[in-house]
């Protein structure tokens, strides 16, 4: 089992026609992925490497029954595109794109809330589960199948925290990043949630950052309604505050919320040991199993 | 990126919001001609991207012609917080009664704008959030259709404005979204609003940030935008491209990646070293970038050490050792030790064409990190 994608997802790649779009598709497909068609407006009939490109998203479903799509468009056409496949009826939607602007996300993310579909991103690596499939620029090789759940805010991270699970012969039933934005569409809860009711999954790791107020949220929801552990970490404890590290939702505010110190607190009162470094979160894993 | 208050002023006065009448100045003579024409009492205000200007010593109010050369002196070239103050704003003071707050920001736990009113202006808002949270009327947006004309009347009549004036600040409120959504702006906040002795309305004060991911839809701000770095480091980072931020230790940190190099700073710390900076170099980073970051925190006097810490998704590590190894062959001798730590996509490639003679390496994030901790011990003693 897993969450959210497995072998019968069936992709579309938007965007299918770039530089990005076209060698994450390629790598998408060595890995296993059922991409199976792509779009480019304008370019619809030609082909990447024998997959069909079309120029929208809907005749993509339609002729190709795709379920989910993984999102390669630039920024300034990112929440269009994503509006786009909100407007078929496609499962997921996962979008790579980093520098979409904050208010277009708010309006994608009222839309979102009209419709059943689930979106991930952007601004994030993409989602895979080991084996089976993988959807965005995640390097397939790290990871492992297994039986921990993975949830991060950071692309990296995440590697650096799977290198040191599969180091240790510890695999993963899916792993998510959700990306750095302050608008995004799935949340540490929603992942939460989802791996609580898998039953493959018996350990969560949860990756944090400072910058608003979602890791606290979770933290409640983890002490409310889970019985599966988690392990966390949280970076950014040497963040001043006032500056934006990297990721656009990672800045300590000046009144002091989205600290590492309110969300490490919050995680521990919810009895998430959390980690000083990413091995000692392995640590953590290595206890529960 | 930060607007100025005299450009966000413009910006309201362009859209119908009263601002007191004002000049810029850059000179003790430019603000002389200025109080001339405006009249005194004047206000005398740093244009710096500070918040606390005031509590500083960056604002002043003058009541006559010497008052106002004293401002001017001590303002102009003034240290505030780091930023050196080059510009003020020259303003009519106003006679008023009241002071309210009036903002528009994003809540990213709603995922929607937020619109907040309160009486309790000219004061730290964030304090009296704190403390009296029901002082502050609040009303979410939807961004779909804006801020409806009964949500602006609704949201001023719950923060208790005086009822003479309550459609006056109601309608201000529906322009400052108006131009928060036209700008893509993150935060729009005026604080304090006045009220008049003759019951005008009056913007006394303007913030306005711009998100700088829809700066390429806004090319009149992005015009507006003044090199206001607080070093050179931060300057030469903005050229290069480098997400970057300058701390005040002594362990250089490069890395790929937001999290990771977040991560990086804390087990500096954790291992007992002090981090010099955060250098992110991206996704997918060729060797010159590589090398870029190598020169940049090299030109950090405070850095007695680096690590180089890359694990690859789309970065690869034979370009990232290709761009180390050029940028250290260039010297005589390495000006700083530099511990390396590759992972991930081409890592082996990498580390076979990675010079060692001119860097240490190590195999985890953990161990790369105590030994360059080490290094910059043995370097500063």
């Amino acid at each position: 089992m897993s969450i959210f994608v497995d072998d019968d997802t069936r992709v579309v790649v938007q965007g299918i026609t770039g530089g990005e779009g076209k060698f994450h598709t390629r790598q998408m497909v060595e890995y296993g992925t059922n991409v199976v068609a792509g779009t480019s407006p304008g370019k619809g009939g030609q082909d990447v490497d024998g997959i069909p490109v079309y120029d929208t998203v809907s005749e993509a479903v339609e002729e190709e029954d795709a379920t989910a799509s993984v999102v390669f468009v630039p920024p300034a056409f990112a929440a269009d595109a994503i509006f786009e496949a909100l407007d078929t009826d496609l499962d997921l939607v996962v979008a790579i794109t980093e520098g979409v602007p904050t208010q277009d996300m708010a309006k994608v993310n009222k839309r979102l809330s009209e419709t059943d579909t689930r979106l991930i991103g952007p601004n994030c690596p993409g989602i895979i589960t080991p084996g089976e499939a993988k959807l965005g620029i995640l390097p397939g090789n790290i990871f492992e199948e297994g039986n921990v759940g993975l949830v991060s805010r950071s692309g990296t991270l995440t590697y650096q925290v799977v290198s040191n699970l599969t180091e240790r012969g510890i695999g993963q039933t899916t792993a998510i990043g959700i990306g750095g934005d302050p608008i995004i569409g799935t949340s540490f809860i929603d992942a939460l949630e989802a791996f609580e009711n898998d039953p493959d999954t018996e350990a969560v790791v949860m990756c944090g950052e400072i910058g608003g107020e979602d890791e606290e949220q979770a933290a409640k929801f983890i002490a409310e309604n889970m019985d599966t552990p988690v392990a966390g970490f949280i970076a950014g404890r040497t963040a001043p505050p006032g500056k934006r590290m990297g990721h656009a939702g990672a800045i300590v505010s000046g009144s002091g919320t989205g600290t590492a110190e309110s969300k490490i607190n919050a995680l521990n009162d919810a009895g998430v040991p959390v980690g000083d470094t990413p091995n000692e979160v392995a640590d953590h894993i290595e206890d529960f199993l | 990126m930060k607007l100025h208050e005299y450009q966000a002023k413009n910006i309201f006065a362009e859209a119908g919001i009263p601002v007191p009448e004002s000049r810029l100045a850059s000179s003790v003579d430019e603000v002389m001609e200025a109080v001339e024409d405006i009249g005194y009492p004047a206000a005398i205000k740093a244009q710096v991207h500070v918040g606390g200007r005031g509590k500083a010593g960056g604002i002043k109010i003058a009541m006559d012609e010497d008052e106002a050369r004293q401002a001017a002196e001590d303002i102009l070239g003034m240290d505030l917080k780091g930023y050196t103050v080059e510009k003020v704003l020259v303003e009519a003071g106003v006679d008023f009664e009241n002071e309210l707050y009036v903002g528009i920001t994003m809540d990213r736990s709603e995922g929607k704008p937020v619109a907040m009113v309160s009486t309790e202006g000219g004061v730290n808002i964030e304090e009296v959030a704190e403390e009296n949270p029901d002082a502050i009327a609040r009303e979410h947006i939807d961004p779909a259709f804006g801020l409806h004309p009964y949500q602006a009347r609704k949201v001023v009549f719950e923060a208790g404005i005086p009822r003479d004036v309550a459609f006056d600040v109601a309608s201000f409120l529906s322009t400052l979204y108006d131009l928060y959504e036209a700008n893509d702006a993150s935060d729009i906040e005026i604080n304090p609003v006045m009220i008049t002795s003759d019951r005008d309305v009056v913007a006394a004060d303007a913030v306005m940030n711009i998100d700088d991911d829809a700066l390429f839809r806004h090319d009149d701000l992005a015009a507006m935008e003044e090199d206001s770095y607080e070093d050179e480091l931060e300057a030469k980072a903005g050229e290069y491209g480098f997400d970057y931020v300058r701390l005040s230790g002594n362990t250089g940190i490069i890395g790929n990646g937001a999290g990771l190099v977040m991560t990086t700073l804390d087990l500096v710390d954790y291992y007992g070293g002090t981090p010099a900076n955060f250098l992110d170099i991206g996704g997918g980073a060729k060797a010159e970038r590589v090398a870029n970051a190598l020169d940049m925190v090299f030109s950090d006097e405070n850095v007695d050490s680096v690590v180089f810490n890359i694990f690859g998704g789309i970065t690869r590590g034979d370009e990232v050792a290709k761009g180390i190894n050029e940028a250290l062959e260039q010297f005589d001798e390495i000006p700083k030790p530099v511990v390396v730590r590759l992972a991930g996509t081409n890592a082996k490639e990498g580390m076979e064409i990675l010079n060692t003679d001119l860097v240490q390496v190590e195999a985890t994030l953990e161990d790369a990190v105590q030994r360059a901790v080490e290094n910059a011990k043995e370097v500063s003693q």
